[in-house]
């Protein structure tokens, strides 16, 4: 047996979990097949991708964040995460059920886990989010010296700036009000005047990467199931 | 040839196939990575428009017939680039070899110009196949995959001494075009095989070589360009951008032409349909048609006639040395080349 109740509280739970690479949750995605906590608590999730081929170190991250998410509910005694239709799935679903790491899951096949490649993806987060809160100040007339300037705190609040601070955060780069608005992804140093142009035109450019990938994405998922995404 | 509101554009395809991947292609035991391969492939014609969708049976194994008709027939194309994918492992003729393109070339002179494939971990041996290949078919351009798997290798580098080996006989056996597939891929699990740095390191090295980055290493544009910009023998190849974003996502399409064309450039941009994916004639017709959306897009380099022909043919043309006729050439002085000052900007930082 099912309840509704619960599986609204996996779902709240996987909402958290995001794609690495495209920085948006699974569930808006239309990544996440089902999800249902039965009343013994045995959480039970699937897992679809756009393709049988997307690349396995990313499939591997979203299932492993998947079942952390759902092991924390109130609840599940038990949680399950099944990625379906995946060339790896099988060596996914098992490693990630065993919590045996990237590595000894590929056993032969990997030989490096996979926290840098997701800090590679967040810095890139961190800078196409730099243009998603930008943007307005540039329209509105915001000059590159009065950015360089610029706070986080002085920035009127919006659910692109609480991203990025939470983005920033994650990856230990200075995110308080007082910090600034405008740092290097990689260094959090200040960016000076001078290099604020470049700057701005290649957080754009992160972004469009970005979308254009999360495009092609949904535009593959729906092909494939049918589905509308959201 | 396209013709449209008196402008004549000379196509060429510098990116297209010729594969075979019905179920009597399978290797045993890996049926399911030949399935899954071309139904993945079936799924990115998903994202065309729907008249021009094909069942997955002709997607599997379309013939001679329909490749001339939807490519040169309907397709205006004037010269078609073959590009060969191996995968032997999973197809046991190959997925498409240099072979089975040529034999097809061969059949219709001047339509076809055939590319071949090196990979540096086949030592003295690849080296002496390369060298066999350009004579036989006149190759003048390579398509290479740096992420290939083989036999416990993860993948390669052009900075490796060994593929700067191959570079050099490239550069001796007159190979002037390396096609560098930087796009999506399986193995190895745990690299970012999107990585461009090395072809940075390549195009530095062998200034007479020119580099074509496929599908312009979606999905990590911004790693492609950042290094495009200051590489004058890099290329942006657009097999995907087209065919994958032009119908399916038109705003992040114009994105990534803007883009493109302010990092880039349009004398750096080539047109490939990466057919049997897609039909060329949907994307030459589109993109003669195309231009940004709306007024948002005001900050980006324009987009002219004569952008949309160097992109269509002209460039293409250049790289492979296609004898253009007068009608389909830019006046004098029509089309302005981008991205110069932009370079600079970037090399100053």
């Amino acid at each position: 047996m099912t309840s509704a109740v619960g599986s609204r509280t996996l779902l709240d739970a996987l909402e958290e979990v995001r794609d690495p690479e495209l920085d948006e949750p699974i569930t808006t995605l239309g990544f996440v097949a089902s999800a249902s906590l039965s009343s013994d608590g045995h959480a039970a999730v699937h897992l679809r991708l756009p393709t049988y081929f997307c690349a396995p170190n990313f499939a591997y991250l979203m299932v492993a964040d998947a079942y952390d998410a759902v092991s924390t509910v109130d609840g599940v005694r038990r949680a399950e995460v099944v990625l379906d239709d995946h060339f790896a799935a099988d060596a996914i679903n098992e490693g990630v059920a065993a919590r045996a790491g990237f590595v000894a899951s590929f056993q032969g096949e990997a030989v490096d886990e996979l926290d840098s490649l997701r800090a590679d993806f967040l810095r890139k987060a961190v800078l196409a989010g730099t243009d998603l809160v930008c943007r307005p100040l540039v329209d509105a007339g915001s000059s590159p010296a009065a950015l360089a300037a610029m706070t986080l705190g002085e920035v009127p609040r919006s659910p692109a700036l609480d991203r990025l601070r939470r983005r920033r955060t994650e990856l230990g780069l200075p995110a308080s009000d007082e910090a600034p608005l405008l740092v290097d992804p990689a260094s959090g140093a200040a960016v000076g005047d001078a290099a604020v142009p470049l700057h701005l035109r290649k957080a754009r450019l992160t972004r469009t990467s970005l979308d254009a990938n999360t495009g092609i994405c949904r535009g593959m998922l729906r092909h494939r199931y049918g589905v509308e995404d959201r | 040839m396209y013709e449209k509101d008196g402008e004549k554009y000379f196509v060429v395809d510098s990116h297209m196939h010729y594969w075979q991947a019905g179920p009597e292609t399978w290797v045993p035991g890996a049926e399911h990575y030949a399935k899954g391969w071309i139904e993945c492939f079936h799924a990115y014609q998903g994202l065309a428009p729907a008249e021009t969708h094909w069942p997955i049976e002709k997607f599997m194994s379309y013939t001679e017939d329909d490749l001339m008709k939807d490519v040169f027939q309907n397709g205006y194309v004037d010269v078609a680039v073959f590009q060969p994918t191996y995968l032997t492992e999973w197809y046991k003729d190959g997925f498409n070899t240099t072979e089975r393109n040529a034999a097809l070339g061969e059949k219709h002179p001047g339509k076809f110009i055939a590319n071949t494939r090196w990979d540096p971990r086949e030592g003295e041996d690849g080296l002496k196949k390369l060298a066999e290949n350009v004579e036989r078919y006149g190759s003048k351009g390579v398509k290479l995959y740096t992420a290939e798997w083989r036999e416990g290798s993860r993948g390669w580098t052009l900075k490796d001494p060994a593929a700067y080996k191959y570079l050099e006989a490239c550069r001796d056996l007159g190979i002037v075009n390396i096609h560098v597939h930087k796009g999506p891929t399986i193995w190895p699990l745990d690299k970012d095989a999107f990585d461009v740095s090395d072809i940075d390191h390549a195009a530095t090295d062998f200034p007479e070589l020119n580099f074509i980055v496929e599908h312009v290493g979606l999905p990590r544009i911004e790693d492609f360009c950042f290094m495009a910009t200051q590489e004058p023998n890099v290329y942006a190849g657009l097999s995907v951008v087209i065919g994958g974003l032009m119908h399916a996502r038109p705003k992040f399409f114009a994105k990534v032409m803007g883009e493109l064309l302010f990092w880039v450039g349009e004398d750096k941009m080539t047109f490939g349909s990466d057919y049997g994916i897609w039909e060329p004639k949907w994307q030459v017709e589109g993109f003669v048609d195309w231009d940004y959306p709306s007024d948002e897009f005001s900050d980006y380099p324009r987009v002219t006639t004569a952008t949309k022909k160097k992109i269509l043919g002209l460039n293409a043309a250049k790289l492979y040395g296609i004898e253009v006729p007068a009608e389909f050439q830019l006046d004098s002085g029509e089309g302005t080349p981008a991205a110069r000052e932009d370079a600079a900007l970037v090399e100053s930082q």
